[in-house]
């Protein structure tokens, strides 16, 4: 599918910079500009997939939903779900967590639709596509999907209510069902488009820089470090990679789009997928400056549960990718 | 007469973009209002707005959770 980029990076490589097959220069300029190329495309067509989806799923809509329908334990993957297709911006979590409180959404629904939104989105699909193939794309996806749900129902047994700060736990108290179904605009595809298009542009925009340095750091990587250099250190049966891995990516800042293409290359120089996915659930999924937000509305205690409950099933998946795969 | 429009967002860089695309309207168009931004995430909160940042103009909610172009926000605020 991807074959006439590959045959434009080796003439653009080979034929016009006149460089020789197998320099480490050419081979990690030729790699460069085929990733960046065909990564590029997959996150365009993704986000703007993942755009259409999005504009038939508003957040109020999502909420009037769970806040109305009675789903028998069915409400935390749904919740999980609807996380896959909004678009998350952490600055918008804290007034989404006190919408969802205030409709009577259980806190660990609310928890597994905050903890699946950020950990499979738009850019994170396209990165893996691009990065991973298909397959382990797929087992990403659903995986980050269950880790949500579980962790909802975890955490909505742990009975979190009273480390809520003062403030939340007065919404809490006044939470009323929503009463009415909510109609959204009735638009065509054709009047969406337009906004949706802007959207694609802009999310493309700000990932653009993160994701050229990562590749870029990635191709000399990819260069210059020896097949299978990793295997040493960090094998399958060493026991505390994947913890080490998870915990170091957790404060890391979310920037997928830059740390995906360096985890690539890891993995294709003998970093177990299991490892490398459960680090870039880390950085995706979990970081400290959502923590400072969250801060509004949560004690310190909640929030430490919280991000305590995520990693620890960040841990088991992968331990569970290292067994399977 | 004069209009009041709030731009409710607690400082995020979208926040920061949705205010300036405003008071580059305002500016641009002579355009007689009065631009407040919103930050208190309590206040925020009694506009049920649930994805900043959010356009608020005359206690009316316009735009949320997307930055809007100039056109739109002039359109809007010449209705």
């Amino acid at each position: 599918m991807f074959d006439w980029i590959q045959n434009i990076a080796d003439w653009f490589v080979y034929d016009i910079l006149n460089l020789n097959k197998g320099q480490h220069l050419a081979e990690a300029l030729n790699f460069f500009i085929y990733d960046t190329a065909k990564i590029l495309i997959l996150l365009f067509v993704i986000i703007f997939l993942m755009g259409i989806v999005n504009s038939y799923f508003p957040i109020d809509k999502v909420k009037n939903y769970l806040s109305r329908n009675k789903l028998y334990g069915l409400e935390y993957l749904m919740a999980s779900l609807f996380g896959v297709v909004t678009p998350f911006c952490s600055c918008s979590s804290v007034p989404l967590f006190i919408g969802f409180v205030r409709g009577g959404i259980p806190l660990g629904v609310t928890f597994a639709f905050l903890i699946t939104s950020p950990l499979v989105n738009e850019v994170a699909i396209g990165l893996f596509v691009g990065l991973f193939g298909l397959k382990t794309t797929i087992i990403y996806v659903v995986s980050g999907i269950l880790l949500g749900t579980i962790s909802g129902v975890i955490l909505q047994k742990l009975k979190l209510e009273s480390y809520l700060t003062p403030w939340v736990k007065e919404v809490l108290a006044n939470a009323q069902k929503d009463q009415d179904t909510f109609i959204a605009e009735k638009q065509t595809l054709k009047q969406r488009l337009p906004f949706i298009w802007d959207e694609v542009l802009k999310i493309l925009k700000g990932v653009i820089p993160y994701v050229i340095v990562g590749i870029a750091v990635g191709g000399l990587m990819h260069g210059y470090i020896p097949e299978g250099f990793f295997e040493q250190y960090m094998a399958k049966d060493n026991l505390f990679a994947v913890p080490i891995a998870t915990l170091l990516a957790v404060p890391m800042y979310s920037n997928a789009s830059g740390i995906l293409p360096v985890a690539q290359v890891l993995v294709a120089k003998g970093i177990p997928l299991g490892t490398a996915i459960a680090f870039m659930m880390g950085v995706v999924g979990l970081s400290l400056p959502e923590a400072m937000l969250l801060k509004k509305v949560m004690t310190f205690k909640l929030i430490a549960i919280f991000f305590g409950v995520v990693t620890l099933c960040i841990i088991i998946s992968g331990y569970l990718f290292n067994i399977l795969l | 007469m004069s209009k009041v429009i709030k731009v409710l967002g607690t400082g995020c860089p979208k926040c920061q973009s949705m205010t300036s695309v405003v008071t580059d309207v305002i500016s641009e168009n002579n355009i007689d209002a009065t631009l407040e931004k919103v930050e208190d995430i309590m206040e925020i909160m009694k506009y049920n707005v649930m994805s900043t940042p959010a356009l608020v103009i005359d206690d009316v909610i316009t735009i949320k959770g997307r930055i809007p172009s100039k056109d739109e926000v002039l359109k809007l605020l010449k209705s």
